[in-house]
């Protein structure tokens, strides 16, 4: 499945890199941690967190994350879209909380369309 | 310092870090990141080593002055030294564990300071070591085998 379907299912507003909506999203990780995320995330994952500054990006781009989806409509740092935009990587946001919302791409991701 | 002596050195850059700046944090370990991957490495060890500069920048960033990450591509390794001018740990065993962090609470707020740090690092490495004097730095060396995934 790609990103561009996870946004259009789940309603999700598109921050940046929205011409980068084709990739695959292989499976996701939820997680505030940097470490945590750093450790634990998968190439091709969908990354669902709080955190809106600017550092959430270099760990993404490390990872070769899918893209990354904010919680609780809360909206990318500007400094944090202007360097996503550099390494274009799609930052969306949702309005759901992080447990509504992993479970909502948990079952997109798992059941069969 | 070469771990074999036999083996020679193919490629080297130092990067420099400054402490307390989070603006910059993980911009030299993305370099790191895209200089191995245009030298055709595993995925796997690519991802590695980017994961064990990220985490000595992170904590350079975090803890000390300033700081310089220490690229060193040979034959069979890669390996990476982090060295900075800073507080010093004062007990590595203990910073060692995971979850110990003397992070601030701001350092915290932003997801760094979990206590991750030197376990991770540890943990994706296939040789580490770690020395460090108090009030004056900490030096860090990981090598990654170049050929060790499958």
């Amino acid at each position: 499945m790609d990103i561009e379907t996870i946004v259009k299912k789940l309603n999700l507003k598109v921050r940046c890199a929205a011409a980068n909506l084709k990739k695959t999203v292989s499976g996701g990780y939820t997680g505030d941690l940097l470490s945590d995320v750093m450790a634990k995330s998968h190439e091709g994952d969908i990354w669902i967190t709080r955190q809106v500054h600017q550092n959430i990006v270099a760990v993404a781009s490390l990872k070769d994350h899918a893209g990354i989806i904010l919680v609780n409509s809360c909206e990318p740092a500007p400094d944090t879209l202007e360097r996503a935009i550099q390494e274009n990587i799609p930052i969306m946001v949702s309005e759901m909380n992080a447990f509504e919302l992993t479970g909502k791409i948990f079952h997109l991701l798992t059941t069969k369309d | 310092m070469p771990t074999q002596e036999t083996d020679h050195i193919s490629y080297q850059r130092s990067f420099y870090v400054e402490g307390g700046n989070f603006n910059y944090a993980g911009t030299v370990s993305t370099s790191i990141k895209s200089i191995l991957k245009q030298m055709d490495l595993p995925n796997d060890v690519v991802r590695k080593s980017a994961l064990v500069s990220y985490e000595s920048e992170i904590n350079i960033v975090s803890y000390a002055r300033k700081g310089v990450i220490k690229l060193s591509i040979y034959s069979d390794i890669i390996q990476i030294e982090a060295i900075d001018e800073g507080p010093g740990i004062p007990n590595i065993e203990l910073a060692m564990q995971e979850g110990y962090s003397t992070a601030t609470q701001q350092i915290r707020e932003m997801g760094f300071g979990a206590g991750m740090g030197l376990y991770n690092i540890k943990s994706f490495s296939d040789k580490f070591d770690i020395s460090s004097e108090v009030g004056k730095g900490t030096y860090l060396k990981m090598i990654i085998n170049k050929f060790s995934s499958r």
